[in-house]
């Protein structure tokens, strides 16, 4: 139970006392709110007081007669307004005229209640004014949060873009200085390690592109029927150069289960992610199984590798933004911290789930569950 | 001034970078030990004592550097320590220290932007040491 605040100013004292009697026992609830709310009243009897109430004591709802001995009711809308206080303001009264109901409206009043009005009346505007503000606060911490978010993944950012970009200059001013020797040979690894970092730095780019895309950009367009048998071919193709080269093999256990109704680049996004990993988190030797299966009602995907595998407090972060899992396993291993979060998003665009089951030093299984009712229902 | 007598302990994660300062340190005549993560700092501490310590904050955890300042304080509180802290001070992430005593000896000397030139370094090095 959460209780609003309503200051009501007018300066019939019966109508103070009406409404007070009224929203005294009222509670207003909806689906959608986390509790229901009840009122408390305070009144005031002019303008000058009702704004003394308001610097005082932030009431939640201003509910305000326009014809006031002193300043108008629309003077006190004018300075909420002016301070940028967080009040939903409705007018009461019963010389609304078109003109102090346009001004009224400008500044924010978002209700008119006439006077005289009855007890369901009044009742039925609170509810409304209720609502209002309730979804009014909730853009609002939503839209810091958002910003907050935003702030933070970019300072991570620009910290990734830095790092390799302070190791080039740091070579090349020791080129610069001829800090290393006279000849090229000197600088072999010097260069080798800039090469690296460029490398590194553009896949973070690549993955950067891929993340924007997921976030921002939908096309329904792209929608097509695909088949997840082909695009794990793919994939395991893309993959193969580094896979021959770390000498590990591929095992698939494919079940034929139709098509699937997505933009293909999602898919992609995700199968190249996780079967890339599954090579790059490899043992020299080792094995990627992918498999996928379907029941009636949803596509499982699962890629398993033989590699390093990650603990309890690993799992947990895997999923985050640039939480790349740092120890002496994955030293030696570039990546952006990117991937994984990319392909979480991708998969709650579809409506799925993606898990990870893992053991240090055994290996890890991703899996990927995506309902087969939701595909066809794709937000955009 | 006679600086090889002194032994800077490095830790950063960022092998270019360690490599580089590393480098330039040892020209300008120090003793360094380069370590590339949390873990391996903390085994040099406890085996030997340093003259100064200069410490990445994020490598195996968040705080890493932090974590290092607490447990080198803690053993050496005389030995000086730079912090480079490029992401704290972008990111604006808070650090929660739990106890009074944590509070005390997470204070580092200073606070450098990662990424300072190590001319700049061996400077900010030589102050520390009043040398």
């Amino acid at each position: 139970m959460a209780q609003l605040k309503v200051l009501i100013v007018d300066d019939e004292a019966g109508i103070r006392s009406g409404v007070a009697r009224i929203l005294n026992n009222f509670h207003v609830t909806y689906p959608f709110m986390d509790e229901d709310y009840t009122f408390s009243i305070t009144e005031a009897a002019t303008g000058e007081e009702g704004i003394e109430i308001i610097d005082r004591d932030m009431p939640d709802i201003l509910l305000l007669d326009n014809k006031l001995p002193g300043i108008q009711g629309v003077e006190v809308l004018e300075y909420v307004r002016k301070k940028n206080f967080d009040i939903v303001v409705a007018m009461i009264t019963s010389y609304a005229s078109i003109d102090v109901a346009v001004r009224a409206h400008n500044d924010g009043a978002i209700d008119f209640i006439p006077k005289p009005f009855t007890p369901q009346e009044l009742k039925t505007s609170l509810e409304h004014i209720t609502k209002q503000l309730y979804l009014r606060r909730i853009t609002n911490t939503l839209k810091v949060e958002g910003r907050k978010v935003r702030f933070q993944f970019l300072s991570v950012l620009s910290h990734e873009l830095k790092a390799p970009l302070n190791a080039i200059e740091g070579y090349l001013r020791m080129m610069q200085e001829r800090q290393l020797g006279d000849s090229l040979d000197d600088y072999a690894s010097a260069v080798e390690r800039s090469l690296q970092r460029i490398e590194s730095m553009r896949n973070l780019i690549m993955d950067l592109l891929d993340f924007t895309k997921v976030s921002f950009e939908r096309h329904l367009e792209n929608m097509q029927e695909i088949s997840l048998s082909d695009l794990v071919s793919m994939a395991i193709v893309t993959v193969s150069p580094y896979a021959i080269h770390k000498d590990i093999s591929f095992n698939t256990d494919i079940r034929h289960c139709g098509k699937i109704w997505a933009d293909p680049n999602d898919f992609e996004i995700i199968l190249n992610n996780l079967i890339s990993n599954a090579v790059k988190y490899n043992r020299v030797g080792g094995s990627v199984t992918v498999t996928v299966d379907c029941s009636e009602d949803e596509f499982t995907v699962s890629v398993a590798d033989t590699g390093i595998g990650l603990n309890a407090d690993e799992r947990e972060m895997l999923f985050e933004e640039f939480s790349r899992i740092k120890n002496e396993k994955t030293r030696n291993i570039s990546g952006s911290g990117l991937g994984l979060s990319i392909v979480r998003k991708v998969v709650e665009l579809y409506h799925g789930v993606i898990k990870v089951e893992s053991e240090p030093d055994r290996g890890s299984v991703f899996t990927v569950i995506i309902p087969k009712m939701q595909v066809t229902n794709i937000q955009s | 001034m006679v600086k090889n007598s002194f032994t800077v302990l490095i830790a950063d994660d960022d092998p270019d970078y360690l490599f580089q300062v590393a480098f330039y340190l040892r020209k300008a005549g120090y003793e360094v030990v380069a370590v590339e993560s949390q873990a391996e700092a903390e085994q040099v501490i406890q085996k030997m004592k340093p003259d100064i310590a200069v410490f990445d904050l994020m490598m195996e955890s968040d705080d890493s550097g932090f974590i290092l300042c607490y447990k080198l304080k803690r053993r050496y509180p005389d030995v000086p320590v730079i912090l480079a802290t490029a992401v704290a001070r972008e990111t604006g992430v808070t650090f929660g220290l739990s106890s009074e005593q944590e509070r005390e000896w997470i204070r580092a000397d200073l606070y450098l932007e990662k990424g300072v030139r190590p001319e700049q370094l061996d400077q900010e090095i030589r102050k520390l040491l009043k040398l």
